[in-house]
């Protein structure tokens, strides 16, 4: 019997076998599910922001940002025997919540762009992807076949 | 001394922001309640200092929905306000406006959601100036913003601007009562680790 991960805020977790991975109401967050076909070992992170290398305090954990959560969760995945060749992934997130004039405040959408150079940069290629516009997004990942549903208040249920 | 982390707070601190809540809050259900027509009581202010993840579940759980109402503030404080309002006071409120309340939260119409925000408006105005008077201080508020969504998405825009500076989000929240029932709609003030700081010192207890 495949257990529940629960994904929270800044935080990724790795399952595999008939493991579900569910983060809930992503909003500018971005949600990265990492799927290894030939082993079924599978990974999702839930980051916050895009770039560790901007921020000073060193107490900061490293799965909030899109440059080291990802990295980072894929190791543990190869170290559980996943092979990069062949990961794919699927990302949702990147919401603008509130619409402002202020575009200070985008960080959905550099959020976006920064989970798309790291997965580039590891050469995983995307999937599926259900990114930006302006709601909240819960995603669920089955391990087994690499499934991934999106539900949101507005839109309701979909299959990525 | 000065705090470079919202869990370095003492008990005493503490208790002059819940005081902050009070006053800040007190005024704004004023405000509420003379536009409604309701005697709207407060409860206890909480000063809460969590992780992300369980600031989520302090109010109201990630999927629960919700109508969230952002005000930025700056100043002599940056931060912003939070209303988190559920269907029974988005009712009484529509209903004051416009003589009746939409069945449902995502049946709101424009000019209902304008009066929600403008609601917002005129709370976090009451909110702020009595900080400001408090601690002689200067805060403006910006044009309130507002959707309807899931509770962690609305979070996290907080969660995220307050995040660059740490992992954990500060804020008061203010639980309104209507009617002596509990109606868990919130008034959340968030106020920046900077800002903290500056609003400790005019109150005497940095």
């Amino acid at each position: 019997m495949g257990q529940k991960l629960i994904v929270g805020i800044s935080d990724w977790k790795v399952g595999r076998g008939d493991d579900v991975l569910v983060t809930y109401a992503l909003g500018s967050c971005i949600g990265t599910c990492i799927y290894d076909r030939t082993t079924g070992i599978s990974g999702l992170s839930h980051i916050m922001l895009p770039d560790s290398t901007a921020i000073i305090d060193g107490h900061s954990t490293r799965m909030k940002f899109a440059d080291t959560a990802i990295p980072d969760m894929i190791d543990k995945m190869k170290m559980m025997g996943a092979s990069p060749s062949t990961m794919r992934a699927k990302i949702a997130g990147g919401a603008v919540m509130f619409q402002t004039s202020n575009s200070r405040f985008n960080i959905g959408e550099r959020n976006i762009e920064a989970v798309k150079a790291v997965l580039s940069r590891l050469r995983i290629p995307i999937l599926a992807e259900d990114v930006g516009l302006n709601y909240g997004r819960t995603m669920t990942f089955w391990a087994e076949n690499g499934a991934v549903e999106i539900s949101s208040t507005i839109m309701g249920k979909k299959m990525i | 001394m000065s705090i470079g982390k919202y869990e370095d707070l003492n008990d005493m601190q503490i208790d002059v922001l819940k005081e902050v809540g009070n006053i800040g809050s007190g005024n704004a259900t004023t405000a509420l309640s003379s536009m409604v027509g309701k005697l709207i009581d407060i409860e206890v202010p909480k000063v809460e200092v969590l992780d992300f993840n369980d600031a989520i579940e302090a109010v109201g759980g990630p999927e629960k929905v919700i109508a969230g109402i952002l005000i930025r503030i700056n100043g002599d404080i940056d931060g912003m306000i939070m209303f988190l309002f559920e269907q029974n006071l988005i009712s009484l409120i529509e209903e004051t406006f416009f003589g009746d309340a939409p069945p449902d939260i995502f049946s709101l119409t424009e000019a209902q959601m304008s009066a929600l925000t403008e609601m917002g408006n005129i709370m976090a105005g009451s909110y702020v100036n009595a900080i400001a008077q408090l601690a002689g201080m200067t805060i403006d508020v910006e044009v309130p913003v507002m959707t309807i969504d899931m509770l962690g998405a609305i979070m996290s825009v907080p969660a995220i601007e307050m995040g660059e500076m740490g992992d954990k989000l500060l804020f008061i929240d203010n639980n309104m009562i209507i009617d002596q029932t509990s109606i868990q709609s919130k008034m959340l003030l968030l106020p920046t680790i900077d800002s903290l700081d500056h609003l400790l010192g005019k109150l005497g207890v940095a």
